[in-house]
């Protein structure tokens, strides 16, 4: 027997990805490419700028609710956070929050596929990346902000933490999540520390898999479109208190934590689920 | 980093805009759109400098077969010249859709 068509959402392109998570029909872009609003800093620098600065955001209905996703275009310079594309992500968290303030619910998904900072762009994509985590703390006290990480980029540096301050983290089995990327652990703290090519390694360390079973995701799904879209309008339900309020129970967790002599990811598991229920 | 500019003869208007691809690695983005005039315009940035004659035979002989007044901006990152005519015609195709 043959097993069911499934639909990849890794292989999307941003605007796709975006569509698809919204109800059929209502997917609306604002800022879209023919507005050419792009990067002024990276032709300066001798690099062609994509004509949406690689965000896309779209308005549309989540469930039937009014809903706005921000899609990042890993494809696109890695993803990277620039002044355009940052600015695009918190505008559009900050007109979310507006619209709630006035009694207008709107449902924010963020769709990550980045390396963090463009490093082309420096101090201005890392002030629009800290608009970025301003806004979601502004935002989760009005309505859960839901976050997707599908891969392949995965999501990192200062972006990872716009990722951890969501109210519920959705991520794949392919994707990764963390501070700083395999390579640059490597090129800083040598190949001992971590070598960069062994997958095994690098998954088992922070992939989608080893993230949900410690705490630092949610949902772990597999790279389907239909599931992926179900899991997204459940997220907005019973969402439990954000992690990054949770405080006293993450300092517990780094406290068992013996740097001398750090875990191992399985270690890891057991040690921070112990006498947890789930 | 190069800008290239050409301009072709058109038989008719075209309705609509049409974007396609993206500016990664050997690929492309296209924006399709009505021309101001009743020529096509091609305005190409492509982070590849010194191929314009590979440009120019490309986009001859797309439009040798596209005749609209179209005004296309090409943003290109390295791609093959079979990589930009797939994309050129998958930009024709969604305008016919």
């Amino acid at each position: 027997m043959s097993r069911p068509a499934r639909d990849s959402f890794i292989e999307l392109p941003a605007r796709e990805r975006a569509r698809v998570l919204l109800d059929p029909g209502t997917f609306r872009e604002l800022l879209g490419p023919f507005e050419r609003v792009k990067s002024p800093w990276l032709p300066r620098q001798g690099v062609v700028a994509q004509a949406d600065d690689g965000v896309v955001v779209a308005r549309g209905r989540i469930g039937g609710e009014n809903a706005v996703i921000a899609a990042v275009e890993g494809a696109y310079q890695g993803g990277s956070i620039g002044e355009v594309s940052g600015s695009k992500i918190a505008g559009a968290l900050e007109l979310a929050l507006r619209d709630c303030e006035r009694g207008r619910g709107v449902r924010p998904v963020l769709l990550l596929e980045t390396g963090g900072v463009r490093l082309q762009e420096a101090n201005l994509g890392l002030a629009a990346i800290a608009e970025i985590h301003a806004a979601i703390v502004a935002l989760r006290r009005r309505v859960p902000v839901v976050c997707v990480v599908a891969g392949l980029v995965g999501c990192f540096g200062g972006m990872s933490l716009a990722a951890a301050l969501c109210s519920r983290l959705i991520i794949t089995r392919q994707a990764r999540l963390g501070m700083n990327g395999p390579e640059v652990i490597e090129q800083e703290a040598g190949i001992g520390e971590l070598d960069a090519m062994d997958t095994r390694e690098v998954w088992g360390l922070m992939g989608g898999e080893q993230r949900v079973a410690t705490g630092f995701a949610d949902v772990l799904m597999e790279d389907d479109t239909a599931a992926i879209a179900a899991e997204v309008r459940r997220a907005f339900d019973n969402v439990p208190p954000p992690r990054s309020e949770q405080v006293d129970a993450w300092s517990a967790r780094m406290a068992d934590i013996d740097a001398q002599h750090p875990p191992e990811p399985r270690t890891l598991r057991a040690l921070w689920l112990r006498g947890e229920d789930r | 980093m190069e800008q290239l500019n050409f301009t072709f003869p058109a038989r008719r208007a075209i309705n609509g805009r049409v974007h396609v691809g993206v500016v990664g690695s050997g690929d492309l983005e296209v924006l399709l759109e009505p021309s101001a005039d009743s020529q096509a315009h091609v305005s190409v940035n492509t982070s590849v400098e010194g191929f314009a004659a590979v440009w120019n035979n490309v986009l001859e002989r797309f439009f040798s077969r596209f005749d609209g007044a179209a005004a296309i901006e090409i943003n290109d990152f390295g791609a093959t010249p079979g990589v930009v005519m797939l994309r050129l015609e998958q930009a024709a195709e969604a305008l016919r859709a």
